[in-house]
């Protein structure tokens, strides 16, 4: 009961912060850009009269998708239906599923029960969160070979090796993390996070694995199919890529695929490398500040402040991704495959062999 | 877990099973391949090895399974109708598989009256267990298996790498003749 609670909560948590991104999209992207961005908002043109503000939020976050979901349901001649409509589910569903081993709290005591907020803890999150990863693959590339349209089958191509060549980057930046925390939980992941190195600097993943945080954010931003990794759906190039033959509430799922990416991208970068729902001094008493001063705090407030943290550190790195989106120009495909392949799995079975050296040489933090 | 859900995974995946085989698009094969490797690791997880379930998954469902997937893209494949066959072929090929069958029936039946299930330690399956089992009683098969895999990949490059110069594959010039795109270029030329 309360597992299917938690699975909730966090399905809508994602749900919401994709909204944002959504907007984001629309209108951080004009700021960056130096443009007004979606300009025609209104609730039936009343807002205006009355000198309301400008609502851009609702044009992007309910005009957007209404829009698309009353727009024709459109399957292209000669394409396998069956496999065209299951494309977009295929790929959504794994992005869904992934975020409920996510850790978003520490442990929360209510009326005597305690309770852990992670909607499923796994002994073996890691390796969950990576099986998942691995079968979003499908549904892109299904999507470009079931529409009978080269554009999308060439989409679909690229997009289904950038996935498996990034994926690889990503996980060996995982191994590496994994090494250094020596767990694969990870709400104990999190939990080891908490601890201080000489006792002022938070012992956060980025801290201890600054090579491995940069591949598993590079990977990952290309794993989502982004700019500047944007080259299965590159317009110039493929019109729309994978899904050039989508229209509807079929391309409503993509889009929501796309920008579940990024908070899930967002929250495992949170997870492995900013602490999950760390507040750096903050224990299950309160504050220790390094001078010895102490600020006591009741327990429940400590575990609503984490989830708060939390939910910080993932809004912070969603933003991070969209700006790295709007600020960048495409990469060619060379250079996307000579950085996947050349440069970050180079460097990941490098720093794995660094970190088993450091773990073997002076032992595992903590 | 419980007996229901084992019936109705184990039930899902025979059912995938069968539509590997009995699917003409070979796309569709692979979709119900992939389907029946997701299930069995759902399996192996719901039976407490949650390690080897989430390795399956990844390795087989995840990876194998897309390059499965390029390979029919490359090779373009398309549903056909396959040749009929000779009926002679076809009389020993159902008597190899009832054999088979026979065999694996029998050696099931078996092991159902007389191996004692042995009750599971705590740490059944956690990755734990799995590399210490890898990493000390079986170290060797272990380095022996990951060495052939590297010397597979090691060949499979080696016979389709370019000779600097010359313009041929490796595998080519080694049987003494021409690439087929080489000879193309010449009739053109002609």
């Amino acid at each position: 009961m309360v597992a299917t609670v938690q699975c909730l909560l966090m399905f809508l948590l994602a749900l919401n912060l994709s909204l944002f991104n959504l907007y984001f999209e629309r209108k951080g992207s004009a700021l960056i850009q130096d443009r007004v961005g979606a300009n025609r908002a209104n609730v039936f043109g009343f807002g205006k009269r009355l000198g309301l503000p400008n609502l851009g939020i609702m044009n992007t976050t309910i005009a957007d998708p209404l829009k698309l979901f009353t727009k024709e349901d459109f399957v292209p001649e000669g394409a396998d239906a069956m496999l065209h409509g299951l494309a977009p589910f295929l790929a959504l569903f794994p992005v869904m599923v992934a975020f409920v081993a996510i850790p978003f709290g520490d442990t929360v005591t209510i009326g005597g029960t305690v309770y852990n907020l992670q909607a499923a803890s796994l002994n073996a999150g890691v390796l969950y969160i990576l099986a998942t990863l691995g079968l979003g693959v499908y549904g892109v590339a299904l999507a470009g070979w079931s529409s009978n349209n080269r554009w999308a089958l060439l989409g679909g191509i690229r997009a289904t090796a950038q996935m498996i060549s990034y994926e690889l980057a990503m996980g060996l930046a995982i191994i590496s993390v994994v090494m250094a925390f020596g767990t694969l939980d990870l709400q104990e992941m999190c939990r080891r996070q908490g601890e201080l190195w000489f006792g002022w600097i938070p012992r956060w993943g980025i801290f201890l694995q600054p090579l491995a945080f940069v591949i598993f954010l590079v990977a990952g931003i290309a794993e989502s199919k982004r700019v500047p990794f944007d080259l299965p759906e590159a317009e110039s190039e493929l019109i729309l890529g994978y899904f050039t033959e989508y229209s509807g509430g079929k391309q409503v799922v993509f889009m929501l695929t796309d920008l579940m990416e990024i908070v899930l991208i967002a929250m495992l970068v949170t997870t492995f490398f900013f602490g999950g729902w760390q507040i750096p001094f903050l224990m299950h008493d309160g504050f220790h500040f390094p001078g010895g001063h102490f600020l006591a705090l009741p327990s429940l407030l400590v575990s609503i402040l984490g989830v708060v943290a939390f939910l910080v550190k993932v809004i912070f790195l969603c933003l991070l991704q969209n700006v790295v989106r709007w600020t960048l120009p495409r990469f060619r495909y060379d250079q996307l495959m000579r950085l996947g392949w050349k440069v970050l799995t180079p460097l990941g079975l490098i720093n794995i062999v660094i970190t088993a050296c450091a773990v073997v040489a002076v032992g595992r933090p903590g | 877990m419980p007996l229901w859900l084992f019936a109705f995974l184990a039930s899902l995946a025979l059912i995938s099973a069968l539509g590997v085989i009995l699917q003409r698009n070979p796309i569709h094969s692979l979709l119900a391949l992939i389907m029946t490797l997701l299930v069995i690791g759902v399996l192996f997880i719901g039976e407490g090895a949650a390690t080897v379930g989430f390795l399956q998954i990844i390795v087989y469902a995840g990876a194998i399974m897309v390059l499965f997937l390029f390979v029919i893209w490359l090779l373009n494949l398309q549903s056909q109708n396959l040749d009929p066959g000779r009926v002679a072929l076809k009389f020993f090929a159902g008597i190899g598989s009832a054999g088979l069958a026979a065999i694996l029936f029998a050696l099931l039946i078996h092991s159902a009256t007389t191996v004692k299930p042995i009750p599971v330690t705590a740490e059944y399956g956690s990755i734990d267990t799995l590399a210490e089992t890898l990493f000390s009683d079986y170290l060797i098969a272990f380095e022996v298996t990951s060495i052939l895999l590297l010397a597979a990949v090691v060949g499979s490059i080696a016979l389709a790498r370019r000779i600097p110069g010359s313009g041929l594959k490796a595998a080519s010039a080694a049987e003494g003749r021409p690439e087929g795109d080489s000879k193309l270029v010449s009739g053109a030329t002609r």
